[in-house]
């Protein structure tokens, strides 16, 4: 729906010509979300450039990756959304948008379940290597209600997906998850992390990734079924091996 | 505003270079013209935050002493043996003259950043950091010479307020000065400016700080300050005299100037 909340200070009393009252008054209608910052195009086209740029510039600008998925996604995402559409589990996904935060998982339960099973060895990557989904950004310049929830969904879903693959969050294992979702999403945001990751990888773990991560995980991209169909809060219980073999991803080498 | 400076003020540097290509250096120059000082002047440099204005000013009095003194040195050619002993003694050959600069910011982490930066570039003489609120300033009345305030008065909530405070901290004889961001009045450049502002200035707030918010926030609050001759009517209020502005770049930018009589 449409909010008309401002999202800036309080306006002036005085000062300001009539004109660009009105202009600010059309950007803050459009706040569609909590979070979100709408943006014109132009605006966006010097993101997605801004963004790119720093992002390989300072790998640690982990927003900036972000903000580049979002400004560049308007082709894919719509895609993907329409892949959750016409799937019964992608759809109810969609309807009842599940999201993965620490508050809403039962850590404790996770981590009595067997080992190999989903849960399991999710909460074993979330703890080796230190990671939280917490910290994955909100979506801000994605200009449909709906796909800001596809992108945080796909976020989100990120760490499972190292847990289904076996890859740490090494800069290689990052690289080899970006490939398999580049295959799997075509957001030019994995597109080019892909390509562009490796750049920051030793010789020895780049012909390791050449030689056999990215061909494994383009395979498996490419024949695993859509991983944002896949209500992982309802399969915690479901062994990961058993998963795989469902979405079609193969074992890792 | 506090909370928009406290994630603002590490970046605020580079911010300020990349929004204005590096302009922002040249109308602090103009500004420390302008001012002119002389050694043995003292300055407040209020909102000074990260201390451009006042590393501006210990080179300007630092190079306008070395002059002093080598004019001095020429006329000390003919004095005899025992008159430049004694003028040694007289502990005069003070690199600075005298002169002194109070940086004044309500926020500690701009202050920081102007504490690091100093010790970086390796001023140490003749500068001083005091937290305080341009509404409300920690000084006592008629103490300084000059009263500087570079792109802060627009984050004050009560600009009548400052302007008072810095009349009264001003020795009289003081000179009150303000750098600001003022209004275009050509339409064609304005509409540029606009464009400018609004466009870029964000998405440059969003990839070198990380912080779209506050950079949006700026390019408003320059918009909601008073133009040009509203200012000068305000500052003629406070109680200055012979109260004047200049346009730089066409009214992007403006300095205001006025004495205390």
């Amino acid at each position: 729906g449409r909010a008309c909340l401002s999202h800036t200070e309080p306006r002036a009393r005085d000062g300001r010509s009539g004109e660009e009252e009105e202009e600010e008054e059309e950007e803050g209608c459009y706040q569609l979300y909590p979070g979100h910052i709408p943006t014109s195009p132009l605006q966006k086209a010097l993101l997605a450039a801004g963004s790119a740029f720093m992002a390989l510039y300072d790998p640690y600008r982990h927003d900036m990756v972000a903000v580049l998925g979002e400004t560049t996604g308007c082709l894919a995402l719509p895609n993907l959304r329409d892949k959750m559409k016409h799937h019964p589990e992608g759809y109810r996904i969609l309807q009842e948008r599940p999201r993965i935060r620490l508050s809403t998982l039962d850590t404790a339960k996770l981590r009595g379940l067997p080992d190999g099973s989903l849960g399991r060895e999710y909460i074993r990557f979330l703890e080796d290597n230190k990671v939280s989904p917490d910290t994955r950004m909100p979506p801000k310049f994605v200009d449909d209600e709906e796909l800001a929830y596809v992108i945080q969904r796909y976020r989100e879903v990120h760490d499972l997906m190292h847990t289904l693959l076996g890859m740490p969050t090494t800069i290689l294992g990052e690289v080899v998850v970006k490939w398999f979702e580049a295959v799997q999403t075509g957001l030019p945001m994995c597109v080019l992390g892909a390509a562009f990751g490796p750049i920051h990888l030793s010789a020895q773990n780049l012909q390791l990734l050449a030689t056999e991560l990215a061909p494994w995980a383009i395979r498996s991209g490419r024949n695993a079924s859509c991983i944002l169909n896949v209500y992982y809060e309802q399969r915690w219980q479901q062994s990961v091996e058993s998963l795989r073999e469902e979405i079609g991803i193969f074992p890792p080498p | 505003v506090y909370q928009v400076f406290e994630s603002v003020a590490k970046k605020y540097d580079v911010m300020n270079d990349s929004m204005t290509l590096g302009i922002h250096r040249v109308w602090k120059d103009i500004l420390m013209h302008k001012m002119n000082p002389s050694p043995g002047t003292l300055l407040l440099d209020v909102a000074g935050g990260t201390g451009d204005i006042a590393f501006r000013f210990i080179n300007y009095v630092r190079s306008a002493r070395e002059r002093q003194l080598q004019r001095k040195l020429k006329h000390h050619q003919n004095l005899s043996w025992q008159e430049i002993s004694e003028s040694y003694q007289e502990d005069k050959f003070k690199s600075l003259g005298d002169s002194q600069v109070v940086v004044c910011d309500i926020n500690k982490e701009m202050l920081k950043v102007g504490k690091q930066k100093a010790q970086h570039l390796g001023y140490s003489e003749g500068l001083s950091w005091v937290l305080g609120n341009a509404e409300e300033l920690p000084f006592d009345d008629d103490k300084f010479d000059v009263y500087t305030i570079a792109f802060g008065i627009r984050n004050v909530t009560r600009i009548d307020l400052a302007l008072q405070e810095a009349y009264r901290v001003l020795k009289p004889g003081g000179r009150f000065l303000c750098l600001e961001f003022s209004h275009v009045s050509n339409p064609l450049l304005s509409r540029l400016y606009d464009l400018y502002s609004f466009q870029v200035i964000p998405v440059l707030g969003e990839v070198i700080a990380g912080d779209w918010k506050s950079y949006q926030y700026l390019v408003e609050s320059i918009r909601r300050f008073p133009p040009q001759e509203e200012l000068k009517a305000m500052i003629e209020d406070a109680g200055f005299l012979k109260v004047d502005y200049q346009n730089l770049n066409s009214g992007i930018v403006a300095i205001h100037s006025g004495f205390k009589l």
